[in-house]
Order: structure tokens, then C-alpha cells, then sequence
């Protein structure tokens, strides 16, 4: 399989994370926006890694690092939604804006 | 006579063949960081609530800079262990390096450095004892010792600046320790600024040097100078950058407002950072660099005449000050003075001398002014007095202090004070050849008599208010406990002995293996000068015994008029930059640019909405994607 085909998949999956990230309310789903753009990455690394072959699989590796820091990040961020949740009652980013001039 | 120990390659020794302790001297450093991390960590789960920890590394720190100072020395000053790894490469041939230049210098500094902060740290748990922050006290005072053994340690300038700004933070941070009073918080703050504003100038400085001689490597920089490739004008610009940094970090005029207002600190702190350690940071610089001021005679001689201008007039301060601490911060100005002045006249192992020396007995006056302060809940001498009776360890350790740094042999501030005014007086009589000028050293020899006379005075005047006579204050004052008046002991032990490592006339005394810029001329003693310094000494003893032997009503200084007047206003120094430089600043200067009008508008960018936000990161990605594929 061409390396290109791999690569638009990254590309498509890497801009639906930023369509996430940026245009949903809910905080929930703007957290899974981040996870779709860091596997945009992961696959970008692996079809890299296929494509040079060097055999030590730098970036299969590394993107087991990503998996492991995802899920730290995903354990942290869902941990501050559930508690600006309890706080306020909900979880849209936009009401969430205190932090200003 | 320079150029000795600096003979190029084969005087370094390689890390193997130094032997084990001085080949990992980084590891003096790097104790005290290992224990912050556990103190910040973990620190509430010890016992001890993290205290234990930070005593245990600086007391490993401690030991292992006697070991290389012993070793050292037995071995006869040895050669200058060189040992560094690269950190980054900046552009195609440079390269910043963490390194270690181990000499005598930084040797001596180490167990400077590591005895006093030991010895405060176990003073802290008896003073600081239920504190609100006592863990985070111990993790600042930590972070403080191996940042400072850093600065000593570092072979290179960067290294070196790194480890100064990170004293000054540490400075910053623990005179604010109780910054929930407003003036706390305030002192803190002057104190950052005011030492920022001579580091300006000290980067300037550094980058000079490194524009010359494109390196930052301290050994390097020190051939060059020595082999000629620098130009005089270039290191005349350098050493008077350079001595901005010292004049901001050693409290000199016109910057040494800040050191009296960051006694708002705790005691201990004031006795670690402001007293033996972080202040005694630029005049290190300058002993460090020596060779590059002894290239330059107008740098030489001004830092000189700004020593000897400096100790009179925080001499002058000290006399009339009620809070104890005060008096003995402009007796901290007044000592640093002393050794730039030393420096300044060339005469670098008297001030590497006075530094070493000063460190004991200052370090014990402040920690036992903390003891008096900790019994009295004052800092004022006029709610103090009679003392003697209720503390008498606190009243024998702080009379040996005292006396140490009036100047009375054979105790420790009389061999380096006196190396220090006959070094100047021989350079004023020409007998021996001087960088500098020979007027300076008489200058500085002058002003250094008056000012050991005005030292024994104010010295005596504080004994007398403080121990002597009545007790004025509130309740009944007791002695400390045995964590903070062992230190003190210790302290003064070391206040009676530690001059005799500079007895005049010993080949293998202190100057001859320090060698401050390869400098082994062993001192010499002249008993005409030394019964002069004597003679002032008693004088001024015996003025404040006749003076404050029986607390008068009225303080007899006030006859002085005018002069009193603007002594008490410390020279309306603190008025005077408030209003001709702190305030046109920030309301003209600030108002011609727009300061204000410019951050209403730009402060709407901080809409509070993070999804605006991640648009501008990701657009700022995007055009620098675009950048990179189009060029």
C-alpha cells in the first residue's frame, strides 16, 4: 500500500480532532478531538516507520509513548471536567471563561 | 607573579588523576537539589516534616568540601581540577558546558558555604519551629545552598550567572517567607529589582567577554586576558559591567538600599543569604574574574574607591539604628566593602581572607540576634537590654562575635581586617607594586581605619543596649533551646581560631593556596600597623562602653545634630529614588509610551475562551508550516 494513502488517513483523522477541538461545546468531545489528533499522529509514525524499515522501529515506539501519555492526559482532563461539572453544572467550554481580563 | 598558577595545560589536572573527591565535586551541588525534590515531594510524610532531609544532604555536601579541602591542602594547594560536559551547541562551534573549575577558591567557598547553611538549618528547627511553612522553608533553603555552590563551582559564565539569578530568587522568596505583611512582601520585592538592576549591566558584561573572546569558559577567558589577546579597552568595559553585578548582589553603593529591608526576612535566612553566603556572591565574581580587573587599572581602582566609600558610609548607618538586625545588615555593607576594597587595591587573597572570616562571625551575630529576638518578640535594642542575665550562652557566643569583628586579636575579623589595611597601606607607600593606583590604597587605607573605629563603636553601643544594664521589654525572656544555641557555639569556636589560617608570615597560610588570580604572596605583618588598628579598636569599644554603659535617656548621638538627622534617613537615599527615578519612570515615562491606554485594548485578547485560543495556536501553526515549505 502506498505511503500517501496512509498519510490522507492521518490528515483526515488529524482534521476532524481540530474540527473537535475547536467547533464542539462539550468538553467531553472537544478531550476526544485531542485523542483523534494524537492517533492522527500515531499513524502517521507507524506508516513512517513501515515505509523507512530500518528495523529498530523508532516509531512504533514511540507511538506506544503516545498511547501511554494520552491516557494520562485523557485520565486528567476528564478528572477537571467532572469537577467543573460538579461545580457549575456543566461542561461547555464556552460558559467555562472566568480565567479573563 | 600572575601567570603561576594559570601555566595552561599542564597545571590542569584531568578528573581521573585528581582523585575521587575532586573529580565529583559536582556532586556538592547537586546533593542539596536531590533533597528540594524530596522535600517538595514527600517532605510532610518525614517525621521531621522534610527538615531531616535537607540537613542530611548539606551534611554529606559539608563533608565532602572539608575532604577536598583537607586533601588540598595537605597536598599543597594542587592543581585546578577541570571537568565539564557539553550541554547544548549554539550554532556551528559553540557550546555551552555544565562544568566544574575546582580550585582553591572554590574549594574554600564550599566549606563556606556548607558549614553556615548546615549550621543554620539545624539553628532553623529550634527558630522556625511550628511554622506555617516550614517544609517549604526548608525546600527554599535547600534550593538556595545548591544554587550557590553552583555559582562557585561553575567554569563557565552562563553556569555562573544561572546559579546567581537563582540565589537572587531564592533571596526573593524567603525575605518574602511571611509575605502576608504587607512591608514582608515589599522588601522582598525591592530586593529583587534593586540586585536586577545591577545584573543588567552584568549580562551586558558577560556578553562583552564573550564577544571578545568567544567563549564563556571562565579558564579560557582568564589565558586570553593573560596571553594579551584582549584589548585593554574591551576589558575595562567588561570588569566595569561586570562589577555592576557585584555592586547589585554585594550590596555596594549606590545599590546597597535593598540589604537593610530584607531583614524583614527570618533570622536565619538574613544570616545565610545576607550575611555569609549570597551577598559575598560579587565579590567572588570579582575574585573570580580577578585577572580581568587586574588588567584594567581604572576598573581596579573603582572598585576600590566604591569599597572604601561604601564601608564608612554603612559604618555611618549602623551607629544610630535601633532594630539589631539593622545594624548588623550595614555591618554586612560595611564588611563586603572591605573586601571589594581589598580586591580593588589587589590585594585579592586579603579579600577572599576577610570573606572567609567575616562568614563565621557575622553569621553568628545574626543567628544570635535571632536568639535575642526569638526571647524578646523585638527586634529593637530600646525594648531589649539586660539580657546577659536571662541568656547567657546567646550573651558569650554574641560577645565573641562582636569582638571578632571590632577587630581585637587574636580572634578572627582583627588577621583578616589587618591583611586587608596593611595590603592597602603598602600599596599607598609603594613597597609593593599595585595594578591600581597607589593614591587608592591610601584612600582605602584611610577610610578602613575610620571604619574599624566606627565598627568597634557600633558593635559595643549594640552589646551594651542589648545585654547590658535593665531589661526594657515584656515578659521574661529566655534562653534558646540547644538546637539554636549549639550552632552557636560552634559559630564562635570557629570566630576565635579561623584566623590563624592567614597568621602573617605562613608559607603555607591561607592566601599562598587560595592564590586569587595566581596571587601567593604570603602576607607580612607590621607591628607599627597593627598596634594603630588595636589602638582605633579599643578606642571605639571604649567609646560605646562610656556612651551605652549606662542606657541613657537620651541617645547621645542625637548631639550630633544635622548629621544625626540624616543618618536616621539614611541619607534620603530611598526618598530620593522614589522620586527621581521610580516615580518619572512609572508615571512619564510609562504614560509617553502608552503603557496603560496600549494594555486596555491588547488585555481583550484574554477573551477566557480556550477554543479562540487553540484557533490562534493552530492558524500560528499553520502560517509556520506554510513558511517552512515555501523557503
Amino acid at each position: 500500500m502506498s505511503l500517501a494513502w496512509v498519510l490522507t488517513l492521518g490528515a483526515l483523522l488529524f482534521s476532524l480532532g481540530i474540527y473537535g477541538v475547536l467547533a464542539r461545546r462539550n468538553a467531553v468531545l472537544v478531550l476526544m478531538g485531542i485523542e483523534l489528533m494524537l492517533n492522527a499522529v500515531n499513524v502517521n509514525l507507524i506508516a513512517f516507520d513501515a515505509w523507512i524499515r530500518q528495523g529498530n522501529a523508532t516509531g512504533q515506539i514511540f507511538a506506544l509513548f503516545i498511547i501511554t501519555v494520552a491516557a494520562a492526559e485523557v485520565g486528567v482532563g476528564l478528572a477537571i471536567v467532572l469537577l467543573v461539572f460538579r461545580r457549575r453544572e456543566t461542561i461547555n467550554v464556552d460558559e467555562v471563561n472566568l480565567l479573563k481580563w | 607573579m600572575v601567570a603561576v598558577l594559570l601555566a595552561h595545560e599542564e597545571a590542569h589536572a584531568t578528573a581521573q588523576a585528581a582523585g575521587f573527591f575532586a573529580g565529583n565535586a559536582w556532586l556538592i551541588p547537586a546533593l542539596p537539589f536531590v533533597a528540594v525534590g524530596v522535600i517538595v515531594f514527600f517532605g510532610k510524610r518525614f517525621r521531621g516534616k522534610g527538615a531531616e532531609v535537607g540537613i542530611a544532604a548539606t551534611s554529606i555536601s559539608w563533608l565532602l568540601s572539608v575532604i577536598i579541602l583537607v586533601t588540598r591542602y595537605v597536598g599543597g594547594g594542587g592543581p585546578v581540577v577541570l571537568r565539564s560536559v557539553r550541554w547544548f551547541p549554539l550554532g556551528r562551534d559553540l557550546g555551552l558546558g555544565l562544568g566544574m573549575r575546582l580550585d582553591g577558591l572554590t574549594s574554600i567557598m564550599f566549606v563556606v558555604v556548607t558549614t553556615v547553611s548546615l549550621l543554620v538549618q539545624i539553628y532553623s528547627l529550634g527558630y522556625m519551629h511550628g511554622d506555617r511553612r516550614y517544609t517549604w522553608y526548608y525546600a527554599a533553603l535547600n534550593i538556595f545552598t545548591g544554587s550557590m555552590l553552583n555559582l562557585v563551582i561553575a567554569d563557565n559564565l552562563m553556569q555562573l550567572l544561572i546559579g546567581w539569578e537563582l540565589v537572587g530568587i531564592c533571596s526573593y522568596l524567603l525575605i518574602g517567607h511571611w509575605w502576608e505583611e504587607k512591608p514582608n512582601s515589599d522588601a522582598a520585592i525591592k530586593a529583587f529589582i534593586t540586585t536586577k538592576t545591577g545584573d543588567i549591566p552584568f549580562l551586558i558584561g558577560v556578553f562583552v567577554l564573550f564577544a571578545a573572546a568567544r567563549t564563556f569558559n571562565i579558564t579560557e577567558i582568564i589565558h586570553q586576558v593573560e596571553d594579551g589577546n584582549l584589548s585593554h579597552v574591551t576589558l575595562t568595559a567588561a570588569a566595569i559591567l561586570l562589577f555592576g553585578g557585584a555592586i547589585g548582589k554585594s550590596a555596594q553603593f549606590p545599590l546597597h538600599v535593598w540589604l537593610p529591608d530584607a531583614m524583614a526576612g527570618p533570622t536565619p535566612v538574613s544570616a545565610l543569604i545576607h550575611a555569609a553566603t549570597m551577598v559575598t556572591a560579587g565579590v567572588f565574581l570579582v575574585a573570580r574574574l580577578f585577572p580581568v580587573f587586574e588588567a584594567s587599572p581604572q576598573a581596579l581602582n573603582e572598585v576600590a574607591l566604591i569599597g572604601a566609600f561604601t564601608m564608612l558610609l554603612a559604618a555611618l548607618l549602623a551607629m544610630v539604628q535601633d532594630d539589631i538586625k539593622r545594624v548588623l545588615a550595614y555591618s554586612t555593607v560595611s564588611q563586603l566593602a572591605y573586601m571589594m576594597a581589598a580586591l580593588g587595591v589587589g590585594a585579592g587573597n586579603a579579600g577572599i581572607f576577610h570573606l572567609f572570616t567575616h562568614a563565621w562571625f557575622k553569621a553568628l551575630l545574626f543567628l544570635g540576634a535571632g536568639s535575642v529576638i526569638h526571647a524578646v518578640h523585638s527586634n529593637n535594642m530600646s525594648e531589649m537590654g539586660g539580657l546577659r542575665k536571662f541568656m547567657p550562652h546567646t550573651y558569650r557566643t554574641f560577645l565573641i562575635g562582636s569582638v571578632a569583628l571590632a577587630g581585637i586579636p587574636p580572634l578572627a575579623g582583627f588577621w583578616s581586617k589587618d591583611e586587608i589595611l596593611t595590603e592597602a597601606f603598602r600599596v599607598g607607600a609603594r613597597t609593593i607594586p599595585a595594578h591600581g593606583s597607589p593614591v587608592v590604597g591610601s584612600i582605602v587605607y584611610g577610610v578602613g581605619i575610620v571604619t574599624a573605629f566606627l565598627t568597634a563603636f557600633y558593635m559595643s553601643r549594640a552589646v551594651h543596649l542589648t545585654f547590658q544594664g535593665e531589661y526594657r521589654g515584656h515578659g521574661r525572656p529566655h534562653e534558646s533551646p540547644a538546637t539554636m544555641t549549639g550552632p552557636l557555639w560552634v559559630l564562635a569556636g570557629l570566630s576565635l581560631v579561623a584566623g590563624f589560617a592567614g597568621f602573617p608570615g605562613w608559607q603555607k597560610g591561607f592566601g599562598a593556596w587560595v592564590g586569587v588570580g595566581g596571587e601567593t604572596r604570603v602576607p607580612e605583618a607590621h607591628l607599627l600597623l597593627i598596634a594603630v588598628s588595636v589602638v582605633v579598636a579599643l578606642a571605639g569599644i571604649g567609646l560605646g562602653r562610656a556612651l551605652y554603659a549606662r542606657v541613657p535617656a537620651r541617645d547621645p548621638l542625637l548631639r550630633l545634630g544635622w548629621f544625626h538627622t540624616l543618618l536616621v534617613n539614611k541619607y534620603y537615599l530611598d526618598e530620593f529614588y522614589m522620586r527621581g527615578i521610580v516615580r518619572p519612570i512609572r508615571d512619564r515615562v510609562s504614560a509617553a509610551i502608552g503603557t496603560r491606554k496600549g494594555g486596555g485594548i491588547l488585555r481583550y485578547l484574554q477573551s477566557g475562551d480556550v477554543q479562540r485560543y487553540a484557533a490562534a495556536l493552530f492558524a500560528g501553526v499553520a502560517i509556520l508550516a506554510f513558511l517552512f515549505t515555501k523557503f
